[in-house]
């Protein structure tokens, strides 16, 4: 059986001198900022806030400083997060390329790839979605159809992608396709991922309203695409690895247990005058599950920053997370009886029903709790 | 004494530790405890290894080890279902070392609550109840509030009645009374001593889950039903998912409670009101599943899960049930406010 190991997270001073930077900017910046607009949470797309953080340094906190980045440490990136989703900023536009397309294309990507991408993310100027899931490959990825043939002049790509948050307000999707022959033994192999320009023809983004009416998911579709040779990230053929390498970094950050943060903070200024007991335990109960979610975040950036892999680790992480996202909402509402509105009760309601309307997607995106359940279970040595 | 070899990480510490409950605490000593006798051997052993010194400086008897390592040694208590008062030992000695009293010889053992009255000499009488051991005790240590503050005592038995009981567990928690015994004054509340107390709860819930959760995935590997292992079926493999993030989710709380303990600062009890509560609620939730999975054989006495999962009830309802914390928890961040609950979180 492999042992999951949430070791304590090593000290850093720095992260905390960090945290105070960051909680007076915020507080300047986000004073006028509504509760129902905080509750967006990640969701809240902004590309003059992204700039302002590229701005500060705040974007690429721990990459190489030739390409764009700062060189410090996950402790402090995972500050710098936790805070920003605890203030409810506006994090969106820049959140994908900053956690996952930047840290793949440094792993992966070709000097010229890096020099080209990597400044323009962390000035918060360039923004990406994720071209993983398709209309028949959803948790079965491997599954895609998106083709990628090669041609004299590079590639031509016809399929497309589903479910792609945020693409039409990003220049760049980091796409998953198929290069080589389906071979149904080997269903991993024969997968690649390619880096691109949205803008380029032959690509169409279609906005698909999801349940609470908002454009965020998208359709895009390729019909003969053509993208230079370059476009290639990392190896053919070697796109699955590279996918499954980015787990880590997506599915163990603060953003896996702080979605319905908002609505927290919301109740206890509704509840707080007068909350009476059984208030008090339903409080009590969510916040042990945070601060302990919070250790077991940080202790994952302490793993990264030892340069392990802890994608079982961050596994965990989100399905636990995704349990006390979607439990904050039906606690909330079954604190508060109907009353006469006040301004403060409509705030709170609000925020209640944005996020409810939002809690189903918290155990779907990034794997289902179905997926990563199985992905513990293997950890387990069961299957 | 001889004293396990020390590394940076604490682990030849554990391993030394976990070596000898391997060994010693075999079930010969564990149907003697069953019956509520003390196997002296093995506390002998325990003695012997420094255990009871563990949250002593290094001049004191301790291994010099720093105090949240020394704390992690009861999740290796909890990983072999230890019966004895290891923990209320240990914490014993630490809290007369911090209210400068000195420790009576041999084994001690801690009430969890107990109601007393001082006389003009600061004398006290009164009783205590769900105290583990206490009739074996050299010593019950008591930490109680009074008019004057807080006190903090050792009642020698000599001077104790014991009305024994035991708890769901079936170890051995009896009510002791007391009359005219030193007191002292305590230079930390009942409140923080029921923190520390529920802090070793915690570690101890974290190591037996983390042992729970290693025999049922055995289990559910080697157990055939329907011509394949039942861990081969995704029904219960999703179970075991959620025992496995229930033990690393009290594990990681139990590490942080042991760093507050470590602490001793204002964080003290909102840290361990927190972890104590994640781990009351691990320790039912993956017991449930722990059972489960084994079916009839783990619901029996021969089967070994009930040592795990009956300390896990008995543990989870010892210094504070999740309700009394959570409440405890609540109140510090609503107390806090909008704006101030997430500052009171990150203080922890």
């Amino acid at each position: 059986m492999t042992s999951f190991a949430f070791p304590a997270p090593p000290p850093s001073p720095e992260s905390e001198a960090l945290r105070a930077e960051v909680r007076a900017f915020l507080q300047q910046e986000l004073a006028d900022r509504a509760p129902i607009a905080r509750a967006q949470s990640w969701n809240g797309v902004d590309a003059a806030f992204s700039r302002k953080l590229g701005q500060r340094g705040w974007l690429g906190l721990t990459w190489p400083k030739r390409y764009g980045g700062h060189e410090r440490s996950a402790l402090e990136r995972h500050v710098l997060l936790e805070e920003l989703l605890a203030a409810g900023a506006p994090v969106g536009a820049h959140w994908i390329a900053e956690r996952q397309s930047g840290p793949s294309l440094l792993r992966y990507g070709t000097e010229a790839q890096k020099l080209a991408i990597l400044p323009r993310i962390a000035a918060g100027e360039c923004f990406f979605c994720i071209g993983m899931s398709e209309a028949d490959a959803g948790s079965d990825l491997a599954s895609v159809r998106t083709r990628a043939v090669r041609t004299e002049a590079g590639w031509r790509v016809n399929g497309a992608k589903l479910w792609t948050t945020n693409a039409q307000h990003c220049q760049y999707m980091i796409l998953l396709s198929r290069t080589g022959a389906v071979d149904p033994q080997r269903r991993h192999h024969g997968l690649s991922q390619f880096l691109v320009d949205l803008s380029r023809p032959g690509i169409a983004i279609r906005p698909i309203a999801n349940l609470a009416g908002e454009p965020h998911f998208n359709e895009v579709a390729f019909t003969d695409a053509l993208l230079p040779p370059d476009a290639i990230l990392g190896l053919e053929g070697e796109g699955w690895s590279q996918v499954t390498g980015e787990l880590a970094y997506e599915r163990s950050g603060p953003e896996r247990f702080l979605s319905s943060f908002t609505l927290l903070v919301e109740l206890i200024r509704v509840l707080s005058p007068v909350a009476d007991e059984r208030a008090q335990i339903a409080v009590g109960r969510l916040c042990a599950q945070l601060v302990t979610l919070r250790r077991m975040s940080r202790s994952v950036a302490g793993l990264l920053q030892a340069g392990a892999d802890p994608a079982l680790e961050a596994a965990m992480v989100k399905d636990l997370g995704a349990l006390v996202e979607q439990e904050i909402p039906e606690v909330a509402r079954d604190l508060l009886a109907d009353a006469p509105p006040t301004p403060a009760s409509r705030a709170f309601a609000e925020v209640l029903a944005y996020t409810s309307l939002h809690a189903p997607s918290f155990s779907l995106r990034g794997g289902t709790r179905e997926i990563l359940r199985g992905i513990i279970a293997r950890g387990l040595g069961l299957r | 004494m001889s004293e396990p070899a020390l590394d940076a990480s604490g682990d030849m510490l554990r391993e030394t530790t976990a070596r000898v409950l391997r060994n010693l605490v075999t079930d010969a000593a564990r149907a003697q405890m069953a019956g509520g006798a003390l196997p002296l051997a093995l506390w002998s052993a325990l003695e012997e290894l420094g255990l009871p010194y563990a949250l002593l400086p290094e001049d004191a008897g301790g291994f010099g080890a720093p105090l949240a390592q020394a704390l992690s040694l009861l999740a290796v208590a909890g990983e072999h279902a230890l019966p004895l008062p290891l923990a209320d030992a240990m914490l014993a000695r630490l809290l007369l070392a911090k209210a400068g009293v000195e420790a009576p010889q041999g084994m001690l053992a801690l009430a969890p609550g107990a109601e007393v009255a001082l006389d003009g000499r600061g004398r006290a009488s009164g009783w205590a109840w769900g105290v583990p051991w206490g009739r074996h005790a050299a010593a019950v240590v008591i930490v109680c509030e009074t008019p004057g503050g807080p006190v903090i005592l050792a009642a020698p038995q000599s001077a104790l009645k014991i009305e024994p009981g035991a708890d769901i567990a079936g170890d051995p928690s009896d009510t002791i009374r007391f009359e005219a015994v030193a007191s002292a004054p305590a230079p930390f509340g009942v409140l923080e001593a029921r923190a520390a107390g529920a802090a070793t709860r915690a570690l101890m819930i974290a190591g037996a889950l983390s042992a729970v959760t290693a025999m049922t995935t055995q289990y559910a590997g080697e157990r055939q039903q329907f011509g394949r292992a039942i861990g081969k079926f995704q029904a219960v493999q999703q179970n075991l998912a959620v025992l496995a993030g229930q033990s690393a989710s009290a594990a990681a709380a139990a590490d942080f409670a042991a760093d507050a303990v470590a602490a001793w600062g204002p964080g003290l009890v909102p840290a361990v009101a927190a972890a104590k509560l994640r781990c009351g609620e691990a320790a039912g939730l993956g017991a449930a599943i722990a059972h489960q999975t084994h079916g009839a054989i783990g619901f029996t006495r021969e089967h070994r899960l009930h040592r795990y999962t009956l300390r896990l009830s008995a543990w989870r309802d010892a210094y504070g049930r999740e309700a009394e914390w959570a409440r405890y928890l609540g109140r510090h961040v609503l107390a806090a406010g909008p704006e101030g609950l997430w500052p009171a979180l990150t203080a922890l």
